[in-house]
């Protein structure tokens, strides 16, 4: 019985969350929110396994991500619905349902391609070197993207919001919040699996100790490769749910400002930890939202105080530095994060009755 | 057509001469303390908006003749470039070094700091892209078909000047050489009797000083400034440094120049929007196939 | 036909020759010892053994198959095991994980058996922890499986390092100074227990050490190393009583 108690809460959860939002009791802003919750879920937990477990430093995620939007945005635009641009549907549309996930994977493993571009010189450099190389990795597919107009260009395109209006009219329910819920368990899922096993130990070693891992018969060209192709893979289904829960895509929305959003919640979670990437994504997700109401309220006040000019307005761009500066003070005050390299079942471990993590 | 060739060839001069005053800047951090200074492209654009706001002080509100301000300027803004320079070291890089904490830290806290002076910028200063005053009238000349003004072939004789002072005082001088001990060991430097803090204080006063003059000097060549300015220009001075080998000087410098013809050719031949693409393209591949660059020495790991 | 064969060794670090036409043979079932004096490029040879370094110059010959150009990992999976100066364990890792990790040439299941816990899968986590388990009852440290590293005496941590290496059921174990920082209680235990590996599995030992009593007492033959050339090979007591290995170690005889 106790076998099933997480999938059983599980599906309670997803019961809920639907039957709440199709009822309009979690209005759109809201479903909104818990969107962005289960895709930084999935994009802080797939960064986790190359920035935590495997200590290295990746910070190009959002060029992953752009790879999965793009991928299974066209995929979907092109095939399910009729566009100006992208030409005339070729399935009807009551097969939405079953293209999008197929298209989410595509994106997926387009993304993870693109991760192995990445992986291979991370055989040879490490460190600081490998941060460049995916800061440079996640530019160029920016810029790539912002040169080939065919796809919209530096404009981005449309269109994602008539495929999840299909979805919605083959099955009447709201089948976004759906799609990223089970994404993200998906990927919570699939990390667990590999990094419990001795296979996704092997990740751990090549972090404590990279020479003895190898010399231990660690493949670590290997290892590196899945570790960067399912961090990458999971990221480019993120950029997907993300592309159709917003409805556009552009490349403006993975800068290294995203990239280092995601880091933030990374490393505010603590490093090797599942259970503390999904925490911090959480809560940064809800950070993010009430600066929205934060910042105004401060302007107002500051003005009254008078101290700040008429002239001058606090505005959300401040979130734009207190991004960074949140990941500056983790690093100075507690780089190890919410919760260190634990797990929430050492910080509890009466969960482990629960759920094993063999 | 041999007009064009030279012109191209000043133009990338001119061009790679930015590069490889910042990429100076990097090379002589990482020499020292072994750390990507990633916040060095935005103490650049630092250094040109603080020339801006003297510039215009003196041109404008004391209403001095533009040599005048000229050569205050320059000065105050290097000093007060380097200033900004360690207070950087100062707060984000020294406490970490004294804890002892992880390379890695350190590395995400100068990313965050870049960051934080591009944004920060943006927000108190808003969007609108300032314009820098012309201090002197430009003089053009014109050789054989080939033209050129007085500010290129400054800033290109300056760059050079620059090189030829660090790599004097790198390899001749006695902090010189204690920078140098102090990226082979850096515990055992104090206990030789030398004062660690002060070298890498030091180090950052000369790298952020002339990222300061570069700043001064872009502005009069392109007098429209922008807060993220200098995070695609100290990307690209930081690809010069590492092609031409990021622990060497002269690695750097011939980096700038390097890549400067680079770009120069490749506008010529491609749209320009590829420019950075492809500049980004070389820097994979020089990690790639030979990571420590053109004129880096590779260090040994033992076990 | 030898177990190990080294042929015409070099290495050329820059402008300095660490290792200078080394040859050795171990046959199998055999002891061999390898000393000189600090620096002399011990721990060298034992790297390129190992896969990690490429030589400048040389072959290597196990079991028939040349090493010399295969990654470390490969090297391992052919059956030469080893064990490392400064203790090289995953300290965050339990003891049992640092066992069970080492089994990675020989896992068996593939990513995609892994997340979906398929059969194979679960049979091969048995089997592998079946093994983990012999390997910690054999070496007495069945009590710290689940420790880490970072945690036990270091006497305990050096045993669990050789029953990590032991793990892999090697051809040819390489023991990197395993005396090292050991006081005189454990170093008894360590000549015992290394005898008793010896005899159990009946495998070919190459231990470097510097303390006398280790080799002596354990090594049916010594090979000796001087600024990265041979200059001795023979039975302790010919070392024991060889003019240049003398020479080496303190100097020339002064009147």
């Amino acid at each position: 019985m106790q076998r099933f108690t997480v999938p059983l809460l599980l599906i309670a959860a997803l019961v809920c969350l639907a039957w709440l939002s199709q009822t309009g009791v979690i209005n759109l802003y809201w479903q909104s929110v818990f969107m962005y919750m289960g895709i930084n879920i999935i994009l802080a937990t797939s960064l986790n396994l190359v920035n935590g477990n495997m200590g290295e430093f990746s910070c190009g995620h959002a060029g992953f991500m752009a790879v999965g939007a793009y991928v299974s945005s066209l995929l979907t635009v092109m095939v399910l619905t009729d566009d100006k641009a992208m030409g005339f549907a070729l399935l009807p549309p009551s097969w939405s349902l079953a293209f999008f996930p197929i298209s989410l994977l595509l994106g997926g493993l387009a993304a993870a391609v693109v991760g192995m571009l990445v992986a291979i010189p991370s055989f040879k450099t490490r460190g600081d070197y490998l941060a460049i190389i995916t800061i440079a990795a996640s530019f160029i597919v920016k810029s790539t993207i912002e040169n080939i107009n065919a796809i919209g260009g530096a404009r981005g395109f449309m269109g994602m919001s008539n495929v999840t209006k299909a979805m919605s009219q083959t099955i009447d329910l709201p089948w976004m919040l759906i799609w990223v819920f089970a994404g993200t368990v998906f990927t919570i899922w699939c990390l667990r699996r590999f990094l419990s096993s001795t296979y996704g130990k092997g990740i751990n070693a090549i972090c404590q100790d990279e020479i003895a891992a190898e010399i231990m018969s660690v493949n670590t060209n290997k290892m590196k490769l899945i570790a960067f192709m399912l961090s990458s893979g999971l990221a480019g289904i993120a950029g997907g749910l993300f592309a159709h829960a917003i409805g556009y895509v552009n490349p403006g929305s993975f800068t290294i400002m995203k990239s280092t959003e995601v880091l933030v919640m990374v490393y505010l979670g603590g490093m090797g930890s599942i259970s503390g990437a999904t925490i911090a994504a959480v809560v940064f997700t809800l950070l993010m939202e009430g600066l929205r109401f934060v910042f105004p309220a401060l302007n107002s006040a500051l003005h009254w105080a008078h101290l700040i000019p008429d002239s001058y307005q606090v505005s959300q761009v401040w979130k734009w530095v207190m991004i960074p500066l949140m990941l500056f003070l983790l690093m100075h005050i507690r780089p190890e994060g919410i919760m260190g390299n634990r797990e929430l079942s050492n910080v509890f471990p009466r969960l482990k009755k629960f759920y094993s993590f063999k | 057509m041999i007009e064009g060739l030279i012109q191209n060839i000043l133009n990338a001069l001119q061009w790679g001469s930015f590069y490889s005053l910042i990429a100076l800047g990097y090379c002589l951090v990482y020499g020292v303390l072994l750390l990507i200074n990633f916040a060095h492209g935005d103490v650049f654009m630092v250094g040109a908006y603080i020339a801006f706001f003297i510039s215009v002080f003196f041109l404008k509100n004391m209403g001095m003749p533009g040599w005048a301000v000229l050569a205050l300027a320059v000065p105050l803004t290097m000093m007060l470039t380097a200033g900004v320079g360690v207070t950087l070291e100062r707060l984000a890089y020294r406490p970490l070094r004294n804890k002892g904490v992880h390379r890695l830290y350190v590395v995400i806290t100068a990313l965050m700091c870049g960051l934080i002076l591009e944004y920060g910028n943006l927000a108190i200063l808003g969007a609108s892209r300032k314009n820098f005053p012309t201090l002197l009238p430009t003089v053009v000349y014109e050789v054989g078909g080939v033209t050129f003004t007085n500010l290129k072939i400054a800033v290109i004789v300056i760059a050079i000047l620059v090189f030829l002072f660090l790599e004097k005082i790198v390899s001749k001088t006695m902090i010189g050489m204690a920078m140098r001990a102090l990226s082979y060991d850096r515990f055992a430097i104090p206990l030789m009797g030398i004062p660690q803090n002060t070298i890498i204080v030091f180090t950052f006063v000369l790298g952020s000083g002339f990222a300061g003059l570069a700043g001064f000097m872009f502005a009069m060549s392109y007098p429209v400034l922008d807060p993220f300015m200098g995070a695609l220009v100290g990307w690209k001075a930081f690809i010069a440094a590492v092609v031409g080998g990021i622990g060497s000087i002269r690695g750097a410098f011939a980096g700038g120049f390097i890549l400067g013809f680079v770009e120069i050719m490749v506008v010529a031949v491609f749209p320009s929007s590829f420019r950075d693409l492809i500049a980004f393209s070389i820097l994979l591949i020089i990690l790639s196939i030979k990571p420590t660059g053109l004129f880096g020495v590779a260090r040994h790991q033992k076990i | 036909m030898a177990l190990l064969e080294v042929k015409n060794l070099t290495q050329h670090f820059g402008g300095l020759c660490a290792v200078s036409e080394f040859n050795a043979t171990i046959e199998p079932n055999e002891l061999v010892g390898l000393i000189g004096p600090n620096g002399a490029g011990k721990t060298t040879i034992f790297n390129i053994v190992s896969g990690f370094y490429q030589p400048t110059r040389g072959e290597i010959v196990f079991n028939g198959r040349k090493t010399v150009g295969l990654k470390p990992h490969k090297v391992t999976g052919l059956g030469v095991a080893r064990t490392f100066q400064n203790i090289r364990l995953w300290h965050d890792m339990s003891v049992l994980d640092n066992i069970r990790v080492a089994q990675h040439y020989h896992l068996g299941y593939s990513l995609l058996d892994c997340i979906l816990r398929t059969a194979r899968y679960e049979r091969r986590t048995r089997e592998i922890d079946a093994l983990a388990y012999e390997i910690l009852d054999a070496l007495e440290l069945r009590q710290y499986a689940e420790e880490l590293p970072k945690n036990l005496p270091y006497g305990i941590r050096r045993r669990v390092e050789i029953a990590r290496a032991l793990s892999i059921k090697p051809a040819l174990l390489l023991l990197d100074e395993p005396a090292a920082g050991l006081n005189t209680a454990d170093l008894d235990g360590l000549i015992s227990l290394i005898r008793w590996i010896y005899n159990e599995f009946k495998i070919s030992i190459w231990m470097i050490e510097h303390q006398m009593q280790v080799v002596m007492s354990l090594c049916q033959r010594i090979q000796v190393i001087d600024f990265g050339t041979p200059i001795a090979d023979g039975t302790p007591d010919q070392i024991q009583n060889n003019p240049l290995v003398i020479k080496a170690y303190l100097g020339d005889e002064e009147i």
